[in-house]
């Protein structure tokens, strides 16, 4: 507060998020206190997706005399920050308006990435614990949860919870009960808004802290004991055989390739694994906790159950996912829900579905190539919920039981091959080299350009290898390049690194 | 406006005399029109006086019962040109826009209707679209002003204060013959506050009664030997008049002690941030009470040199605060001083920035070396100004600068216009980059990520005609696009008049959404729904076709990604002569939604078969390459990380914001992207034949899954 007893308070939202009300709000409730309130903002296009700021000054009346407010925050004068979003509070940190001697910060932890974020071929997501480090330097006093996840739980919208958490910060001198008779004159949101008006109260008051939503704990698990299936019960001995480190990757790898293909698939994943395994063991892998047969777990499951419209179409059909459906459109008991399912099988997928023979033959026939496209190449819409959609989609499912034979599975296994061959040589060198490539593979993923591409970027990152191979710090490099393939379409920073490799 | 109701803000404009308005200063702007008595108001709706016209426009019962005329221009120029009702008749007028985008396109009026003068009080309202938030290039309406001798209002931003100057401009216009503008910032045109009300004024001559006595006086129209004649009555009446009445009204204020070593002149908009450094620096209190002389200029132009020379006169130094450049009141306040020898310093320009927003920050900086240069005794009585840069250089606020992301405005929702701009850079995959002009309006965002499409914008309308030398053989054709609003605005002569009558060989994209939308769901000639008051429904294709457009095409539905593609392919490379024109037409989904989704509430309530659609993704499916938000850009479809080991990036999901609009599939499709969209339709109160169909089809269905997974390895744990 200032001297004057003035206190200023700046919203940050997105446009959509209701700063708005929450601005009136706040002035509505100031005014009817019998002070003297004033809010602003300039909205411009912001209207639509990007941030805005809205900024509320109050002050008592001096007699009949009243306070010339100010149209826009100063900072290193702001009272209350009310953040409607983590990347928000961050950014309300940056501009100067939190300062440790005056702000109260309220800030919803959820977040809501921005498209520069969303539209990385890899995990562009900024890091929380950079803004929580920051805000709990920065600020007087810190209130922050999921405000949004509560609004949402009570029915309503994410002002009414800020309002909350401002009544109960005590920043403004007046009462709860003035706040929720402020809900109530508004006339928007009614009891919902209350409702979550007091429960951000609550929490403000009982527990104001709360460290953002963090990933989601990775789900291990286990392959099952005792399942009676014989083959199934061979399949988990032998996992247990390996470095216990390595057990539970290699057990969700399994899991995924006995669901992607057969328990026969899973015996060749083994093989290949043990192979890697016993060199891991001999180059003292007990001291590295495996480490190399992990990343071998992790990436080789991947790479073998290569992504395809037959185990695509399996999964569309599965009665688990309709179950799933339901679930996300918030479905009630009776209605009834259906999916349409949009596919873009493309000619050059359906030669690599062919046995190898006859898709090498197709494909070194380029006018025939020509005139399939003509009839293949089109976007189509099947319904797994109509029996001759089913009916499509459970044939092409079928077909992948067969995939073993198909020119596509050829080329993955010798790609898999000249991988494992030269993670191994790199492995050779040094240790961490060797699981930096195995590591690569996560840049192979997708169906058709998506999948061209991902090729593309694995090969121009390994093609520094022999580079890399004659340096001690060789492993972080890959790593760099492979994180820089990640972070952009076309691989304008994976440039970047190269050139900077080359000229080392 | 079509889908959105100002009902409660119309309430506000009844309010009579001794009731107090509460809300936005532009709202409070519209109520003093009315209680001074105009007869008429029209405008061109843009951020930030959107409000007033918008609210105008559902004050049907308000106007007819005051007799009010209203109607939404054109163009500016148009509500420019509408202000020549008060040039023979004493009528007052009101008209608004957007600046100085908007005075660009009415300058041609504004010049005429300056240089003859006016009978009756016209007064333009000029939202200046200047600094934090602005969405157009930054320049001063100050110069329009000054080139066109039109009177300069720029009051203090609080509600009191505008509606005073709104009932005082008229009387100034009047007494000097003159066209006022009333300059609102955007924060003063947003800001909140009270003011009491008077009793609105029916106009005191009317719109009809003109029009049945009309009176011609051909010394009022612009044409020779008339117009020299204005020239001298501006110089020697009409200026002296206006000068007369401001001093004589005290439209400028003098604050603070009479007498100072130094004083500050400060623009009426920019006084709460004046008084606010000063407070900062202990030279003022919280409610006014400032101990340096203020000389608040609530009339920019014309300058009162009298007020000025005894300000000034016994001062060692004045402040000029004036936002933006150039330095217009800085240049002629030394020229008045340097006339009468007056050897006062003038500071302004010398410790304040030429150019951006005067922030408190900014301004505490310039008054503070202002004051240390001249007056050094004032400072060191105050507390420290507040400061933040200790904060902003401790190395774990520094390290947000690297992860707090840019958040640019961008499409929304459902908007019909991503389909558009995905199927462009398709087609920019396919035949590689081509030179594109944008225009004015929400399609603009292109330029945006993750579009990034567009390289230059000229002006609202002017998207086609920026694209005009383009125009020679060559590899590659120029793509221009326009919205339906330039469209009406400027567009139809301007862009598509001119290609054809040039023989342009490029192709022309209308955006076509049914509204003005990026101004906030106006209607235009264009738009689909019945207004009673309007004639709506004019067809963008029958115009085109109208000025000898022969190339066009019209696509009605844009979520047809594929179609769009093809479209756009086929203008790029067919062989016909002529500028090529496709109309891309669907309803902006923001005013669709506004309209539709209490429909369809009710309607479920009701028991009424309902089907809703909604798109997801598949989590097993989705690999987490993000290819599908490179080419969409929705808020509804974001990234979420996974809890799958063998997985490291996030994957696509779309939360229950989103409204079934198609783009996600349809690119999937048309890019041959993954698979992992699907589309659910929700029949809600399926009907007695839904049940049975689905009943059907799920046992047969149930009955062959069983049959399939038996045959299969499943693990338990596996699908959840």
């Amino acid at each position: 507060m200032s001297e004057a007893g003035r206190i200023s308070i700046a919203i940050l939202a997105m446009g959509g998020q209701g700063g708005g009300v929450l601005a009136d709000w706040i002035v509505l409730l100031a005014e009817r206190q019998g002070w003297a309130a004033q809010s602003t903002s300039v909205p411009g296009v912001a209207q639509r997706t990007g941030a805005t700021i809205y900024y509320i000054e109050t002050a008592p009346l001096r007699g009949d005399l009243a306070p010339v407010l100010a149209l826009m925050p100063t900072p290193g004068d702001v009272d209350c920050v009310i953040a409607a979003e983590l990347m928000e509070a961050g950014r309300s940190v940056l501009r100067g308006l939190v300062t440790p001697d005056r702000t109260t910060l309220i800030a919803s932890t959820h977040r809501s990435p921005a498209i520069v974020e969303k539209q990385a071929p890899g995990d562009g997501i900024g890091d929380p614990d950079v803004v929580v480090a920051a805000t709990d330097f920065a600020a007087r006093r810190v209130i922050a949860f999921d405000m949004e996840r509560m609004a949402k739980s009570q029915g309503s919208v994410i002002s009414a919870a800020m309002l909350g958490a401002l009544a109960a910060a005590d920043v403004l001198p007046f009462p709860r009960e003035a706040f929720e008779a402020t809900i109530r004159a508004g006339g928007t949101g009614g009891e919902p808004s209350l409702r979550a008006f007091a429960a951000a109260f609550a929490q403000a008051k009982a527990k104001p802290i709360e460290p953002p939503p963090g990933h989601p704990r990775k789900r291990f698990v286990a392959w099952p004991t005792a399942s009676g299936h014989v083959e199934l019960d061979r399949l988990g001995a032998r996992i247990g055989q390996f470095p216990i480190e390595a057990q539970s990757m290699i057990a969700i790898g399994a899991r995924k390739l006995a669901d992607y293909l057969d328990a026969a698939y899973v015996g060749e994943y083994l093989d290949r694994l043990s192979a890697l395994a016993e060199r891991d063991r001999a180059s003292g892998g007990v001291q590295r906790g495996f480490a190399f047969t992990v990343a071998a777990a992790k990436y080789l499951a991947g790479a073998m159950a290569y992504d395809d419209l037959p185990r695509v179409a399996d999964l569309k059909l599965r009665s688990s996912r309709q179950a799933r459906v339901r679930r996300e459109v918030g479905a009630s008991d009776d209605a009834i829900v259906t999916t349409t399912e949009y596919f873009h099988p493309r000619v050059d997928e359906l030669c690599a579905t062919l046995p190898k023979k006859l898709g090498l033959w197709i494909e070194a026939r380029p006018r025939l190539i020509e005139w399939m496209r003509g009839i293949v190449d089109r976007g189509r819409r099947i319904s797994p919920n109509t029996i001759s959609g089913y009916l499509m989609l459970a044939f092409v499912a079928h077909w992948g039981l067969k995939r073993r034979g198909s020119l596509r599975h050829a080329r993955e296994m010798a790609h898999i091959e000249a991988w494992l061959q030269s993670a191994l040589a790199a492995f050779a060198v040094q240790y961490e080299l060797g699981v930096a490539v195995l590591g690569c593979r996560r840049l192979i993923k997708g169906y058709s350009d998506t999948h061209a591409r991902g090729v593309s970027k694995f090969d121009r990152v390994t093609s520094a290898l022999p580079q890399l191979k004659a340096r001690d710090d060789g492993a972080a490099w890959l790593d760099r390049l492979t994180r820089a393939a990640l972070a952009d379409e076309k691989g304008a920073a994976l440039d970047g690194v190269l050139k900077t490799i080359a000229t080392l | 406006m079509a889908e959105r109701s100002f009902a409660r803000e119309v309430e506000d404009l009844k309010l009579g005399a001794g009731d107090v308005f509460r809300g936005e200063g532009i709202l409070a702007i519209t109520k003093a029109l009315l209680q001074s008595g105009v007869a008429y108001v029209a405008g061109y709706q843009g951020s930030p006086i959107s409000h007033l016209m918008d609210v105008l426009a559902d004050a049907k019962d308000v106007l007819s019962e005051l007799g009010v005329h209203f109607e939404t221009s054109a163009s500016e120029a148009t509500a420019a040109a509408t202000l020549s009702a008060s040039v023979m008749y004493p009528l007052r007028g009101a008209v608004t826009w957007k600046s100085t985008a908007g005075t660009n396109v009415a300058a041609d009026a504004l010049s005429n209707l300056a240089s003859g003068g006016v009978t009756g009080g016209a007064m333009i309202i000029i939202g200046e679209d200047y600094g934090e938030g602005s969405s157009i290039m930054q320049e001063r309406t100050h110069a329009y002003a000054l080139k066109s001798q039109i009177w300069l209002l720029d009051p203090r931003p609080n509600l009191p204060t505008l509606v005073r100057m709104v009932e005082q401009g008229f009387e100034l216009s009047e007494a000097s013959n003159t066209p006022v503008m009333l300059e609102v910032r955007i924060r003063t045109c947003h800001v909140h506050g009270q003011f009491v009300c008077k009793d609105n004024r029916r106009p005191e001559f009317t719109l009809r009664a003109a029009l049945e006595n009309p009176v011609r006086d051909v010394n009022r129209i612009v044409l020779p030997p008339a117009s020299f004649l204005h020239e001298k009555e501006k110089i020697e009446k009409r200026m002296p008049a206006a000068i007369e009445f401001v001093k004589s009204r005290k439209l400028n204020e003098l604050m603070g002690p009479a007498e100072g070593d130094v004083g500050v002149v400060t623009l009426g908009g920019l006084y709460n941030t004046t008084l606010r450094a000063l407070e900062y620096l202990g030279l003022a209190d919280a409610y006014g009470a400032t101990r340096v002389p203020l000389y608040v200029l609530n009339i920019a132009y014309p300058l009162i040199e009298d007020e000025l020379v005894a300000f000034c006169r016994d001062k060692r130094a004045v402040l000029i605060v004036e936002e933006g450049a150039p330095d217009y009141i800085e240049r002629d306040l030394h020229a008045i001083l340097r006339r009468r020898d007056i050897a006062t310093r003038i500071s302004g320009k010398d410790v304040l920035p030429m150019g951006g927003e005067y922030t408190s920050q900014v301004m505490i900086k310039g008054v503070q070396a202002f004051l240390s240069r001249h007056a050094r005794d004032l400072l060191g009585n105050g507390p420290p100004a507040p400061d933040p840069s200790s904060v902003l250089s401790d190395p774990r606020v520094k390290a947000l600068a690297a992860v707090v992301p840019a958040r640019p405005p961008g499409f929304c929702i459902g908007c019909p216009e991503r389909p558009i701009f995905a199927a462009m850079k398709l087609v920019e995959d396919e035949l590689g980059l081509h030179h594109i002009s944008a225009d004015i309006g929400c399609h603009l965002f292109s330029i945006l990520p993750p579009f990034n499409i567009g390289a230059t914008t000229m002006g609202y309308g002017l998207g086609p005609a920026s694209a005009s030398a383009f125009n020679v053989p060559s590899g590659k054709r120029s793509i221009s696009i326009l919205g339906d609003g330039g469209f009406w605005h400027n567009g139809l002569a301007s862009s598509i008049g001119n290609a054809v009558f040039n023989k342009h060989d490029g192709v022309t994209l209308i955006v076509d959404n049914y509204y003005s939308a990026a101004t906030g769901g106006q209607d235009i000639p264009s738009s689909r729904a019945l207004n009673p008051r309007r004639k709506t429904n004019n067809s963008i294709v029958e115009a085109v076709r109208g000025v000898g457009a022969r190339w066009v095409r019209q696509i009605d539905r844009t979520y047809d990604v594929a179609g769009m593609r093809a479209l756009l392919l086929e203008a790029l490379t067919t062989k016909a002569e002529g500028p090529k024109i496709i109309v891309a037409s669907s309803e902006c989904m923001l005013n669709k939604q506004r309209r539709l989704r209490p429909a369809i509430a009710k309607a479920i309530t009701a028991g009424e078969r309902v089907v809703k659609e909604k798109f997801g993704v598949d989590p097993d499916i989705c690999t987490g390459d993000h290819a599908c938000i490179r080419l969409s850009g929705c808020p509804s479809l974001s990234v979420q990380h996974t809890d799958d080991p063998l997985r490291d990036d996030p994957i696509a999901a779309i939360d229950e914001s989103c409204v079934g609009c198609g783009n996600c599939g349809e690119v999937a499709e048309a890019a041959a992207l993954c698979p992992s969209f699907y589309r659910a339709e929700t029949i809600h109160n399926p009907s007695v034949f839904d049940r049975w169909l689905h009943r059907l089809r799920a046992a047969v269905i149930d009955w062959l899954e069983m049959r399939r997974t038996r045959r299969r390895v499943r693990l338990a744990g596996a699908d959840a």
